[in-house]
């Protein structure tokens, strides 16, 4: 049954059909280049997120205060001010600086467990793609058994059992997403592995770990490229969404799904306080999904 | 076929066997812990060695496994220590809610995604095309409670048309069908994304096909082509994921039903969570897999249903 639904049901493996894996002359800054200046989707992409991550690496010399600092005076008048721009949360907190070290969290967290998941998944495809046999079977049987748990009620499992941490987010979402990519490199590895140039890899007497790692993996840097901003996208949304249910990162420090939650409850009093950090997240997202695009598109065209 | 079904059915146990080992294992391995969360911080120690006697938890892990899923087979989950009732009593209450809203919520989605995807894919690189494709990357992008906010504040808070909670009874002074509304546009928003480029992408390919090129070249009026010709082919493969879509709609409602304080399955799986409510997280856990695979296998043989080329 997986073979008929599933493929169809995971848009980073069609585009592997679609980009073709013949794209390893490129380095990899270029392809990004090309992919925020292909297209007009791209650069706006790639704009976004280039303004995020400019407020995660310079959060400390950004943020005109303290994230943290409580200031029950302010809480009287919490709209948007000179001296707060976007205003203050019901603590007084001033939300910009919350917003500017909030994107330093998500943009840790996010790409750790993408990373994360990325390697695992890599290993585990090209192992059950080039060995086959049972070794496949075993890994891709374990894989679709996590992928029947409905993502979000594997994190509730987990995380009422263990508790809500960075560390905690990042397995769980290493976890979901390592048998998605799983698959990606595996279909690629099937693919190319009893190409020539493979065969006479081996014949030469590379290691296996040879042959994997520079006969085979690079075909599928096309496909993980994009995989990696999608992913990107989700996890980001993933972390937002425990946030905002409360099995999040732990207080106080700033989360913007957490942000949404706690002003949530005064949305009719002060609606600014839960539209401005539910606006930053999906701003956020919108830039990697359009990045992402335009990588896509830049794949096709090149 | 029956063959098929019937191995997909047994696969499908086994799979569900083993997730109920995993989930029974990650749970109550260390049983000292089930009775000290079922008491609190707060209960003597004597207290929560009598009643971890009174629930057999010292027996070993395999016998009160074994013991769990015979009763799990006949339906009995136990009882949930936040609700001081039968797990199954809440259970299939709360799913009830959820599949009506999922319904629901699939009755608007499906029209709606099929149109625009097909819109845009029917003539590539289009002005429509264009403005679709990032209409619906944008909607998938936002996630489901950021939308959930800026319709709130729209709808609830500025306009006030539509009620901001949906408890499903009359008390709050609004009809239940309005209840409904919100919940029902943010889902629609958040999965619609992802099924138009879908049906897009797969519409695209079709109006690359010969045959739609024939159509067209003969003379036909391109109307025609699209919904004669085009159309039924491109809806052929987002087929499956139109049902999996179901899956998503049964389980991934927690943060919709959060938002809006619907009394559905995922809020009580995350209220089970927050609580460490142990019998409810094991029994939903079960009966959320259980419908994603099924929802799967539904998904696999209408695909052949539909395309008579794919056969096992």
């Amino acid at each position: 049954m997986n073979d008929v639904g599933q493929d169809i049901a995971r848009p980073a493996e069609r585009s592997l059909a679609e980009a073709g894996a013949e794209t390893r002359n490129a380095g990899r800054l270029a392809r990004l280049r090309r992919a925020a200046t292909a297209s007009s989707v791209g650069t706006i992409g790639a704009a976004i997120v280039g303004f995020w991550v400019f407020c995660a690496i310079f959060a400390p010399w950004i943020a005109p205060y303290p994230p943290n600092q409580v200031d029950p005076a302010l809480v009287a008048d919490p709209y948007p001010s000179a001296d707060h721009w976007l205003g203050v949360d019901h603590l007084g907190r001033d939300i910009a600086s919350r917003l500017v070290w909030g994107a330093r969290t998500v943009l840790t967290v996010a790409p750790v467990a993408v990373l994360g998941a990325a390697a695992l998944g890599t290993m585990l495809g090209l192992l059950a793609g080039y060995r086959g046999g049972r070794t496949d079977a075993v890994i891709m049987r374990v894989g679709d058994t996590l992928l029947a748990f409905p993502k979000i009620i594997l994190y509730l499992i987990v995380i009422a059992r263990f508790g809500a941490s960075a560390l905690n987010i990042v397995l769980v979402i290493t976890l979901t997403a390592a048998p998605i990519i799983a698959r990606i490199v595996r279909a690629v590895t099937l693919d190319v592995k009893n190409r020539d140039y493979v065969a006479a890899a081996r014949l030469r007497g590379e290691s296996t770990f040879y042959i994997l790692a520079y006969e085979i993996l690079p075909n599928a840097r096309g496909p993980l490229a994009v995989d990696f901003f999608l992913r990107l996208g989700y996890t980001i949304i993933a972390i937002g969404v425990l946030g905002f249910l409360g099995v999040g990162l732990p207080p106080p420090d700033p989360d913007w799904g957490g942000m949404v939650k706690e002003a949530y409850g005064m949305i009719f009093v002060w609606p600014h306080m839960t539209l401005i950090p539910a606006a930053a997240i999906s701003s956020l997202v919108i830039g990697f999904n359009f990045l992402a695009a335009g990588l896509r598109e830049a794949e096709l065209d090149g | 076929m029956p063959r098929y079904v019937a191995r997909q059915l047994a696969n499908m146990l086994v799979t569900l066997l083993v997730v109920s080992m995993l989930v029974f294992a990650l749970n109550e391995l260390t049983p000292g812990d089930v009775a000290r969360k079922l008491l609190g911080p707060y209960a003597s120690q004597e207290q929560v060695d009598v009643l971890y006697e009174e629930l057999g938890l010292d027996q070993p892990v395999a016998v009160r496994y074994a013991e769990w899923l015979g009763k799990a087979l006949t339906g009995d989950f136990g009882e949930s220590y936040v609700h001081r009732r039968a797990v199954s009593e809440v259970l299939w209450d709360r799913l009830a809610n959820t599949l009506l809203l999922a319904a629901v919520s699939f009755a608007v989605i499906v029209p709606f995604s099929v149109l625009l995807g097909v819109l845009a894919g029917m003539r590539e690189r289009s002005p429509i095309d264009r403005s679709v494709s990032v209409f619906s990357s944008v909607c998938a992008s936002i996630p489901e409670f950021a939308m959930g906010v800026f319709l709130l504040a729209i709808f609830v808070v500025w306009l006030g048309v539509l009620p901001g909670t949906s408890p499903l009874t009359t008390s709050g002074g609004w009809p239940v069908w309005s209840q409904f509304v919100l919940p029902v546009l943010v889902v629609t928003f958040y999965d619609a994304g992802y099924l138009i480029s879908m049906i897009r992408t797969s519409m695209v390919e079709v109006m690359r096909q010969p045959y739609v090129r024939t159509a067209v070249l003969k003379g036909m009026p391109f109307r025609r082509v699209v919904t004669r010709h085009a159309m039924r082919n491109a809806i052929i493969t987002p087929f499956t994921v139109i049902l999996l879509q179901l899956n998503y709609l049964v389980s991934g409602l927690v943060v919709v039903e959060t938002v809006f304080a619907y009394p559905g399955f995922g809020r009580l799986m995350l209220e089970a969570a927050l609580a460490k409510d142990i019998a409810v997280i094991e029994a939903g856990a079960l009966v959320a897999v259980a419908v994603t695979m099924l929802t799967q296998l539904i998904g696999d043989l209408g695909y052949m249903a539909l395309d008579p080329r794919i056969r096992v």
